[in-house]
């Protein structure tokens, strides 16, 4: 027996393009290439793919895509947009038909492409449990079943008998989440729904799809969220441009993606016109992983001039977790800098305690301290950083580990050995 | 965390393998599909749904509400009886007119509504289609199904003018849940043909109220059709609505003249138009998600 939940060989997908300019076909289109269509037929008899229209014209969303996914697996789909991500959830969730290849899933499928489907703002809450609840696939018996559960999870008690059209949009998001939070099947596929609702309502929706992991569902959890991947899923499948690119542990799998998507060590803007102070020039000139390791850049400001600013580094990691800020001027308002008029050029080096190895992003921006911020640089600067091996290290520290950016010193102090006979056991008895 | 889940999911996953699962094997369809009525009958509670939706949408937030049910086929009967029962004196097989017209108008009014929000019921879903797998069927058949609570309003209307014209059912009132029926299958036949045909092409939209306007008249509402000659009379059951009309003057109100081979023309055609449309929406059904 085998234990595959999805087997993926070779699915493809082929839009045509153009296919949105003439999106609605009118009938006299139709009417016109039936007239012509002889002509066609003779031509596409004699070229090989007459029939299958112009390869030009053609675009493949989705190409030889293989992949496969053991049950039980939590496998994060994540690309960048248009990479193809939600035409597979499409195609696996029988939405549309693939062009070539061929999917195989074992055991019942319960796709969430988007929270509240179907949902009728005109019905009571109650009533769209039961609608929504019968579109995502469940029977009514189970419905019945769910249904306090439901309405507790969405927190709507009081507004179960209220048309949705009243909600609010929480409490429409809440209870839509809901109900598709309670489906049970054994194959669930996910997109994008996490990003509904409050903070805590996100923490709560985190924790189901955590609960759902752990009931030994396979989930398949197409985000753009890296931090949800990379925390909910052990694997994830990285698409590029309709294809796999990788696939693997999803730590792997989100820096991959992240440092597919960085811009470079240079950004260069154009003054505003108004006059404020601009970020003209950022450029990465120097990182340095000697004993100390120290990032230099260049940036160069542009404007009218302006009194008493700071100068303010943030650095964060690929997935955008902030690790560090340096200023002049913020928190030491005695050092701010008065701005020139016109074209100031700057050269800034930050030091930086150790850290993993691992690709890092710097955002620069100049600001009123406390009061405005005049202009924020934050276009993906990226640097490498890879530490020097200190004395005595066998290995470094990698941020792929998911351990965080900062390698902290750890002292330890070891408690002298105490002499045998000095009735030790007693003593960690009564700790104990 | 991560390291966790990865042994949860390990573990977890060993004690499922046990049971057998279903398996579906999805890959690109070719040339004609078959219809999986089967798999519809497996959703038959999601077209419940969204037949009990759409019935308790309809006439939300109208001010006389389940009252349209009953106005439509009335004024029509209205007017009709006024012009054609009145001035233009036609004949009406010795029942009073405005019985003679509503009793066509019933079902009419059924078979009209249901074809022209079936045509449009795939558009109108879109947000269905391209969000979660069903059987596309499930659509149309739902929205021509919630018809029949209108259906039933307005029949008691029916039965309120038979009362006030003290006209006695005739025998053969059973019949009447056959031509139900036919109208049924006519107006679903007629609607997957043309909600298949609106995903792609718009222009159903405005072909759909012409249509309408012009088998009004193509079906013997206003008139009875036995003011065409014998062979050509069962050559009028082409349209299956000229055998439903008929058939309710005939099993409700006891019109003198059966209409056999006329129903049978109509029965046969019902059939065709509601087989190829079944066939031809199924056909188109793999694009709508990416057309519509």
């Amino acid at each position: 027996m085998s234990d595959i939940a999805i087997r993926v060989e070779g699915l493809g997908k082929r839009y045509r393009i153009g296919a949105r300019r003439e999106r609605y076909r009118s009938l006299r289109d139709t009417i016109a290439d039936a007239a012509r269509w002889p002509i066609r037929a003779t031509q596409s008899l004699f070229s090989r793919n007459g029939g299958n229209g112009n390869e030009e014209n053609t675009f493949w969303a989705l190409k030889d895509v293989s992949f496969e996914v053991q049950r039980g697996e939590v496998v994060g789909v994540i690309g960048r947009n248009g990479a193809g991500k939600s035409t597979l959830l499409k195609i696996l969730s029988r939405i549309t038909e693939p062009t070539t290849g061929r999917a195989e899933i074992h055991g019942r499928v319960g796709s969430l492409l988007e929270v509240g489907t179907g949902f009728h703002p005109e019905l009571t809450g109650r009533e769209n449990i039961y609608l929504n609840g019968a579109i995502l696939g469940m029977k009514k018996r189970e419905i019945d079943c769910k249904f306090d559960e439901i309405v507790a999870f969405a927190e709507v008690e009081k507004f179960i008998d209220t048309m949705v059209k009243y909600y609010s949009s929480g409490m429409y998001l809440r209870l839509a989440f809901a109900v598709a939070a309670h489906l049970e099947p054994e194959i669930l596929l996910v997109d994008e729904v996490l990003a509904v609702g409050d903070a805590a309502f996100q923490k709560k929706c985190l924790g189901k799809m955590r609960d759902v992991s752990r009931e030994g569902r396979t989930v398949l959890f197409v985000s753009h969220n890296m931090a949800a991947v990379q925390a909910l899923c052990p694997k994830a499948i990285l698409l590029y441009q309709g294809a796999v690119k990788f696939g693997g542990s999803s730590v792997e799998a989100v820096t991959m993606n992240l440092s597919s998507d960085r811009q470079g060590t240079y950004l260069q803007r154009n003054a505003r016109p108004d006059g404020t102070p601009t970020i003209t020039l950022l450029e990465l000139t120097r990182v340095e992983c000697t004993d100390e390791t120290k990032v230099q850049f260049r940036m160069q400001n542009q404007g009218s001039g302006a009194a008493r600013c700071s100068i303010e580094v943030k650095i964060s990691d690929l997935i955008g977790a902030p690790i560090g800020f340096a200023s002049v001027g913020l928190l030491d308002p005695l050092s701010a800098l008065d701005l020139r008029a016109g074209c100031e050029e700057f050269l800034c080096g930050v030091k930086l305690p150790r850290m993993a190895r691992g690709i890092y992003r710097l955002t620069v921006q100049v600001a009123k301290p406390m009061v405005q911020v005049l202009d924020s640089a934050s276009e993906g600067i990226c640097f490498d950083l890879d530490p020097r091996l200190p004395s005595g290290y066998q290995r470094v520290l990698e941020s792929q580990w998911g351990y965080g950016a900062l390698e902290l010193p750890l002292d330890i102090d070891r408690a002298p050995v105490e002499s045998p006979g000095k009735e030790p056991t007693a003593l960690s008895l009564r700790e104990l | 965390m991560t390291d966790s889940l990865h042994q949860l999911a390990g573990s977890a996953a060993g004690s499922q393998s046990a049971r057998a699962l279903p398996v579906l094997i999805i890959e690109p369809s070719r040339g004609w599909v078959s219809l999986k009525l089967k798999e519809l009958w497996e959703y038959r509670e999601l077209l419940y749904f969204l037949t009990w939706r759409d019935i308790k949408v309809r006439y939300k937030q109208t001010a006389l509400g389940a009252a349209w049910a009953i106005i439509q086929p009335l004024f029509t009967m209205l007017v009709f009886s006024l012009f054609f029962g009145k001035l233009a004196k036609m004949p009406s097989e010795g029942i009073p007119y405005p019985l003679f017209s509503l009793a066509a108008l019933v079902p009419w009014t059924f078979f009209a509504n249901g074809l022209t929000q079936s045509a449009n019921s795939l558009v109108g879903s879109s947000n269905l289609i391209t969000k979660v797998y069903f059987p596309r069927l499930a659509i149309p058949i739902s929205t021509v199904l919630s018809g029949v609570v209108d259906f039933f309003f307005a029949f008691l209307v029916l039965v309120a003018m038979m009362l006030y014209y003290r006209v006695m059912p005739a025998a053969n009132t059973p019949w009447l849940a056959a031509f139900l029926l036919l109208a049924l299958a006519t107006s679903l036949g007629v609607g997957l043909w043309l909600s298949a045909l609106n995903v792609e092409y718009r222009d159903v939209r405005y072909v759909v109220p012409f249509l309408v306007q012009f088998w009004l008249f193509a079906t013997p509402i206003a008139y009875p059709s036995t003011l065409l000659p014998e062979p050509w009379r069962t050559l009028y059951g082409l349209n299956p609505m000229a055998g439903v009309v008929e058939g309710f003057r005939w099993a409700l109100l006891g019109a003198k003249t059966r209409p056999g081979p006329m129903l049978a023309v109509s029965s046969f055609a019902a059939l065709v138009i509601l087989v190829t449309g079944a066939y031809y929406f199924r056909r188109m059904e793999k694009t709508f998600a990416d057309v519509v």
